[in-house]
């Protein structure tokens, strides 16, 4: 398998043994803490368009690259704006692929990593398409669930929260498609997952149940992902209101939990897994985000075919 | 006595045969037919029919469409047949089908799906999922577009 040349938009695009190549890179990146690497890249240009707003994916993103040796240019948020002057995509794209040798993009609008690879003629890297893919993050939580469970299959994973709008969670249930697991679907009646990527995961044959309450199966669960309501995405704030404090993880919510339970979190939460977990054993969600580091780096080195300069 | 369909054989030129009732606009609209062309384009509606009870049918003198052409009337006519004609005579009778890829003819109904981006030079293209009942995948967003969503689609406007 290779990634050379190629684009990362959608954890649809990937097989399993795909998945397994990356891991094996990003364990070798994790068995040298990242380090003594800049010899990857060092000639190597990355632009990191951030259409909306950013801090952890785009400071992950320009991390890696500067560890491999790399030099990013690009934009962020607001800036994106004025920069533009009314630019479309398109335009964008081909200009900054005059100066860079890959693309990281984040954009609000679905569809647009796609439409972006499309236009490019460098490799696109999706960091985050409207509500729609994330699939570094999808990655991320994969190696996450390797690396703290020793095993993707055979697990009872529940995802907690938006489950309709979180694109964290779109990638993610694409790439678990990949792995013999069990997926409880926890979330209230408004957020439920859609009914196109229900039908993708029935077609892939996966076994998943959907559930109102975590009382209801926290017991069972080998990992809990938890995800943050965005406010951003509703139309109607009374709408936001209703749910925004539907669920709570803390102490007493983890009090019937198997011992060994992870609870993983994208980041950034606002209320929804409570300080007093976070020096438990269960909380592995800022490990998460230095094993996002790994993931991106082996990502990164691979689309320019330079795994080999990464010796274990 | 059966009254008889008044419209003439042609020549040489298309005949599209077994369009639903009432659909042969939406047709025309699709192969870009306005009328506005120089050959003659008979449109016959709401006609008598063993198989449909009623059908529409419509003949383009003078112009062979090609399958590329006519494969697009499927998404609303499912059941339309092409006869080519040469001198008099049906030289090949084909039926269509839905093509695998559909540019530029609907638009995706998700709002916040990159096609329908203002000021972007981009063309809406869809996949075929299935087809009967008729299921197109947006190729950028992934949304799924059901077959009321495409009729109503192509018969804005008219």
């Amino acid at each position: 398998m290779t990634l050379t040349g190629k684009d990362l938009i959608s954890t649809k695009d990937l097989t399993r043994e795909d998945y397994e190549y990356i891991f094996e890179i990003t364990k070798r990146i994790e068995g040298r803490n990242a380090q003594g690497l800049t010899h990857v890249l060092p000639d190597r240009i990355i632009a990191l368009l951030f259409f909306e707003p950013s801090t952890r994916t785009r400071l992950s993103f320009s991390t890696a690259v500067k560890r491999l040796g790399g030099e990013t240019i690009g934009f962020s948020g607001e800036e994106a704006t004025s920069i533009m002057k009314g630019e479309n995509l398109a335009d964008t794209i081909r200009v900054v692929e005059q100066y860079a040798d890959a693309i990281v993009i984040r954009h609000p609008l679905d569809g647009s990593a796609k439409y972006a690879a499309q236009v490019a003629n460098i490799p696109v890297i999706n960091a985050g398409s409207g509500a729609e893919e994330h699939p570094t993050q999808a990655l991320l939580d994969l190696y996450t669930i390797l690396r703290e469970k020793g095993t993707i299959d055979e697990l009872t994973i529940g995802l907690i929260g938006d489950l309709r709008y979180s694109r964290t969670v779109h990638s993610l249930l694409y790439a678990l498609t990949n792995f013999d697991v069990t997926v409880y679907l926890i979330s209230p009646p408004l957020l439920k997952l859609g009914e196109s990527i229900k039908g993708h995961l029935h077609e892939k044959g996966v076994h998943f149940k959907e559930f109102d309450n975590l009382a209801d199966c926290i017991s069972e669960l080998d990992v809990l992902y938890v995800t943050r309501i965005q406010r951003e995405r509703f139309v109607h704030p009374e709408e936001y209101l209703k749910v925004k404090d539907s669920y709570k993880i803390n102490m007493k919510t983890l009090s019937n939990a198997k011992e060994n339970l992870i609870v993983m979190h994208p980041l950034p939460r606002v209320g929804e897994i409570s300080h007093e977990v976070d020096n438990t054993s269960h909380a592995v969600y800022f490990k998460q985000v230095r094993y996002g580091l790994y993931v991106r780096m082996a990502i990164l080195s691979m689309i320019f075919g330079r795994e080999d300069r990464i010796t274990g | 006595m059966e009254q008889k369909l008044k419209i003439d054989k042609i020549r040489d030129g298309t005949v599209i045969d077994h369009i639903p009732a009432g659909r042969a606009l939406i047709v025309l609209k699709i192969l870009g037919i306005s009328g506005r062309e120089s050959n003659v384009i008979t449109v016959a509606m709401n006609v008598k029919s063993k198989k449909f009870g009623k059908k529409d049918i419509i003949k383009i003198e003078n112009r062979e469409l090609t399958m590329e052409e006519v494969n697009k009337i499927a998404l609303i006519a499912p059941s339309a047949t092409i006869n080519i004609i040469r001198d008099f005579n049906v030289i090949e009778k084909r039926k269509v089908k839905v093509p695998e890829t559909i540019y530029n003819l609907i638009k995706c109904p998700n709002p916040r799906c990159i096609s329908n981006k203002e000021n972007e030079p981009i063309t809406p293209i869809f996949h075929l999922k299935s087809e009967s009942p008729l299921t197109l995948v947006c190729n950028y967003c992934g949304e799924i577009i059901p077959s009321d969503w495409v009729v109503k689609s192509l018969t804005r406007g008219l």
